[in-house]
């Protein structure tokens, strides 16, 4: 394998990777506020897309994207509004089913909007044969933008987790839920907060990747068991960690079709994933004490 | 001996909560575990029972070492449980319940229980003669039927004891079984506990009604953040200096 | 004793149903329903096995249509796979000594020696086995969303595996599926003029995994697994081998669902890919918490209800919609199953308005 090749497959797995830790992201937000994984994050990278797609046809491209974000963001705060809020202390198997149940049922609307075609926004800037070139390896400038929105949303993530009220009251919830309540936060809104906050980081993500993945009614389940894997690779509940493990996962499947068909690609990220769970369920940066002391 | 526990230490992200312990109990003895919040006399139940394993250190059951066996396995060999937080089975009656503790002495597996073979029918009957033995011992018999989980509470801790006596163990481990109890109860908690022992069954138990234990303990081990500080009769136990500084310690932390 | 008695009775009015339900289907004329009640009832079977796994040992599985899928292909492939090519080997020449594979020709007449299906079906049942016990270990030490997650891994690689090996037949699965003879005149075919015989032996075996399943409800191993349910630590500690238990309990239910794929390829003479994928497997979960988690004959009605009215189509293009939202609906208002007073007088409390508290 020539060096240029090994490249490609690199930026290629980037890619991927990135929105993968995205869809982490997306995980442990919300995770984090309630201890609930939702099934149906996949879906806002599908809507994302899909809504996006749907706009640009009387749209400029920035108001089609902006429109499907705040519409995914509606959804995700309408998900927790309708079927989350009012629950009193659901076990933990009545929560898989319930977000499972919302996840098929985003899916159907969506097969029945817009039927089972393939689609994908047009490229930010230039073009499918548009490339740039570093030293050798071709690279898309799409390619750039993803990487480039999805960092920045990484990094913004983290500064209003750290440095606004709003975000230091979510923390708060998910420290303490009850020490939060007392001290006047109301963990409601900041449950429905995280939701719209993981909805929205989705449908960007699932806008700036249409161009290159493409996007379809269902391709959320497969996104949602890559994006769990890598929360699990990273630490359940750790920024840093599903960064660092969306890159690995993206990397190891772009190099798996050099090793076994492409059918197989799917396949791989779930071995990795049974793998983990097997052997070191609390990640590469988790700590396992924290993770038996949370019920899970 | 019928338990040995040599240099037992677990420790949970850095904080150790059961550290560098020995101690032994003899055969047909009650002997007691004190110690302020926190000590890891709870943890120390754990790695008996097999719920947790140790970091390190040895468990001796007889001459049999039973470090990091699982807990079906350790009640098997003769050692039962309590619980501090009651878990009784929900949605379970108290005849059943028990039975679950007679679970050891029955051996119909999975393909005997779906083909419903005559043998087990009898064994069935022989488990729930032993359960109803057992709560006839413990003045159960009249709440057979009903649910576990609506008994009063006292009834509820004696009905934990049931299940653990069901499994005939000769080495009971009671954690707190006076938990929650009031006087009255407490006084017939002592009584029952006592009567276990003339059965000849080996009592460990961890409490903190210190009536209670001195009135019932042949011997009393007393730990403070995970390690031993004293092991002996009763009344040398009051005595010793280093308990009352922890106790009292504790009492001035509290006020 | 008396309550095996008791256990029994259901079954036996359900036989006398059945076979009232086939009468009034032949003088109604209306006996091309036979069809998907055969269907579904193989469908339940799968179902009450998964019964028994998530109401009893309480243990959620999103990857059953994998366990299906395991029984129907394998017994598809050994049953369609021409050996004809290799039949001078020494080991070939023994099996077909030992009457281990059958001859027949496709439809272009080609000759073709392929397994026996009852040897066919009893490799696909025994490797289910085998997969469900090396899964199993690893998979069971999970609780909550690791243990659903894990279980829904494991059903996308048997997805993706069928979808993307030409053994397999990739999109197109595998048809051709040669009738199984179990014994005498008794086979499992697609044939029409098979179609009462196949509804009863549909309505057997259905029969028998419920007798089986009761009783073992009704024993030591069926108060143990609601022990483990209740309080898993706690039965531990009485004694009773919690992962044994839920091992076995996974493999018994992965065997119900293989015994189901295994019957129902033969009787619809080919299996696809759509069998594997994961809306399947979340279907039977659904299926199973409407039927009330832990209730035998609760998931039997569903399962048949259910599942007959999607294979009649009555749910259009909203099938995979209507099991979703059923889903939604069951775990808001009625976690433990529909079947119960606490739900319609919950319905009855939402109609009058009143709101529930958040915790």
């Amino acid at each position: 394998m020539s060096l240029e090749l090994l490249l490609q497959y690199i930026v290629a797995g980037l890619t991927y990777g990135i929105i993968y830790a995205i869809v982490a992201i997306g995980f442990n937000i919300i995770y984090n506020t309630t201890g609930i994984i939702n099934f149906a994050q996949g879906e806002f990278v599908m809507l994302g897309g899909m809504i996006a797609v749907s706009f640009n046809a009387f749209l400029p491209l920035p108001l089609a994207i902006l429109g499907a974000v705040i519409i995914t963001m509606i959804t995700g705060a309408l998900m927790d509004i309708i079927f989350i809020r009012w629950l009193r202390s659901p076990s933990v198997l009545r929560m898989i089913i319930i977000t499972i149940g919302l996840s098929i049922l985003i899916r159907e609307v969506a097969l029945h909007i817009w039927g089972e075609s393939v689609r994908a926004l047009p490229y930010f800037t230039g073009n499918e044969i548009t490339s740039l070139s570093f030293g050798g390896v071709r690279v898309s400038p799409q390619v750039l933008w993803t990487v480039g929105v999805c960092s920045v949303m990484v990094a913004g993530l983290s500064l209003f987790f750290r440095y606004t009220m709003v975000g230091r009251k979510m923390r708060a919830t998910s420290d303490n839920r009850n020490a939060a309540l007392l001290c006047g936060i109301s963990t409601g809104n900041m449950v429905t907060l995280s939701f719209v906050l993981s909805a929205g980081i989705g449908a960007v993500a699932g806008c700036v990747v249409s161009p290159i993945t493409y996007t379809q009614y269902n391709i959320g389940t497969g996104l949602a068991i890559k994006g769990f894997t890598v929360a699990i690779l990273g630490g359940l509940g750790s920024s840093v960690g599903a960064v660092v493990g969306g890159l690995i996962l993206g990397i190891l499947e772009s190099f798996s079709i050099w090793v076994l068909p492409a059918a197989y690609k799917d396949a791989i990220a779930i071995a990795i994933l049974l793998l983990i769970l097997f052997l070191k369920p609390s990640g590469l940066f988790g700590k396992s004490d924290v993770m038996a002391l949370k019920e899970f | 001996m019928i338990l040995q526990v040599e240099d037992l230490n677990r420790s949970f992200g850095g904080v150790q909560a059961v550290k560098d312990v020995s101690f032994t109990v003899r055969e047909g003895m009650i002997k007691a575990v004190i110690g302020p919040n926190g000590a890891g006399k709870t943890t120390l139940f754990n790695l008996i029972s097999g719920t947790l394993r140790p970091d390190s250190g040895k468990v001796m059951l007889e001459d049999r070492e039973i470090t990091g066996l699982p807990p079906h396995r350790i009640a098997g060999m003769g050692i039962a449980r309590t619980f501090q937080h009651i878990r009784l089975f929900p949605g379970m009656t108290v005849l059943e319940n028990v039975m679950i503790g007679c679970h050891i002495h029955g051996k119909a597996g999975f393909l005997a229980g779906m083909l419903n073979l005559p043998w087990t029918w009898k064994e069935e009957r022989r488990l729930m003669e032993r359960a109803c033995e057992v709560l006839g011992f413990l003045s159960l018999d009249d709440y057979m039927y009903n649910d576990a989980l609506s008994l009063p509470y006292g009834q509820q801790r004696i009905l934990e004891i049931a299940r653990a006596l069901a499994v005939g163990p000769r080495l009971l481990l009671l954690d707190e079984p006076a938990a929650g109890l009031n006087m009255r109860e407490t006084v017939q908690m002592a009584e029952i506990i006592r009567k276990i022992k003339e059965q000849g069954i080996t009592v460990l138990l961890v409490e903190h009604d210190m009536s209670l234990v001195m009135n019932i303990s042949d011997e009393v081990l007393v730990l403070s953040y995970g390690e031993k500080i004293a092991d002996d009769l009763p009344l040398r136990v009051q005595k010793d200096p280093e308990v009352i500084r922890v106790y009292l310690g504790e009492e001035d932390a509290q006020d | 004793m008396r309550r095996n008695v008791a256990g029994y009775l259901p079954v036996g009015l359900l036989a006398i149903l059945v076979f009232i339900l086939q009468v009034v289907l032949k003088t109604s004329g209306k006996e091309y329903f036979l069809t998907q009640i055969t269907m579904s009832v193989y469908y339940s079977i799968l179902i009450v096995g998964l019964c028994i796994l998530m109401g009893y040992a309480g243990q959620i599985s999103l990857g059953h249509a994998g366990f299906f899928a395991m029984g129907g292909y394998i017994t598809a492939v050994l049953t369609t796979f021409n050996l004809l090519p290799y039949a001078d080997l020494p080991v070939m020449k023994i099996m077909d000594m030992l009457g281990m594979f059958s001859r027949w020709q496709d439809l272009y007449g080609t000759d073709i020696m392929s397994v026996r299906p009852i040897y066919a079906g009893i490799f696909a049942v025994l490797f289910t086995i085998v997969a469900a016990y090396l899964i199993g270990i690893p998979v069971l030490k999970l609780k909550g969303h690791y243990l659903a997650m894990a279980t829904l891994g494991f059903g996308i690689i048997i997805y993706r595996v069928v979808l993307g090996t030409p053994l397999f037949g990739e999109a197109d699965g595998i048809s051709d599926v040669p009738p199984f003879g179990i014994i005498g005149p008794l086979r499992v075919s697609g044939d029409m003029s098979e179609r009462v015989m196949n509804y009863y032996i549909a309505w057997g075996l259905l029969l028998i995994g419920v007798l089986f399943l009761i009783n073992l409800v009704n024993s030591r191993v069926g108060r143990a697994l609601r022990a483990i349910h209740g309080a898993e630590d706690a039965a531990n500690a009485m004694g009773v081998d919690t992962s044994g238990y839920k091992l076995r309990t996974f493999i018994l239910s992965a065997v119900y669902a293989a015994v189901a794929g295994v019957f129902l390829t033969h009787y619809n003479g080919g299996i696809g890919p759509s069998e594997a994928s994961v809306m399947k497997s979340v279907r039977y979960v659904a299926i199973v918490a409407i039927g009330g988690m832990a209730n035998i004959w609760g998931a039997l009605v569903m399962g048949l209800g259910l599942n007959f009215l999607s294979l009649r189509g009555y749910f259009g293009s909203y099938d995979d919609a209507v099991f979703g939202g059923i889903l939604i609906v069951i775990m808001l208002f009625a976690p433990e199953g529909p079947l119960r007073r606490e739900f319609f007088s919950r319905i009855m409390g939402l109609v009058r308005g009143e709101k529930e508290a958040r915790g």
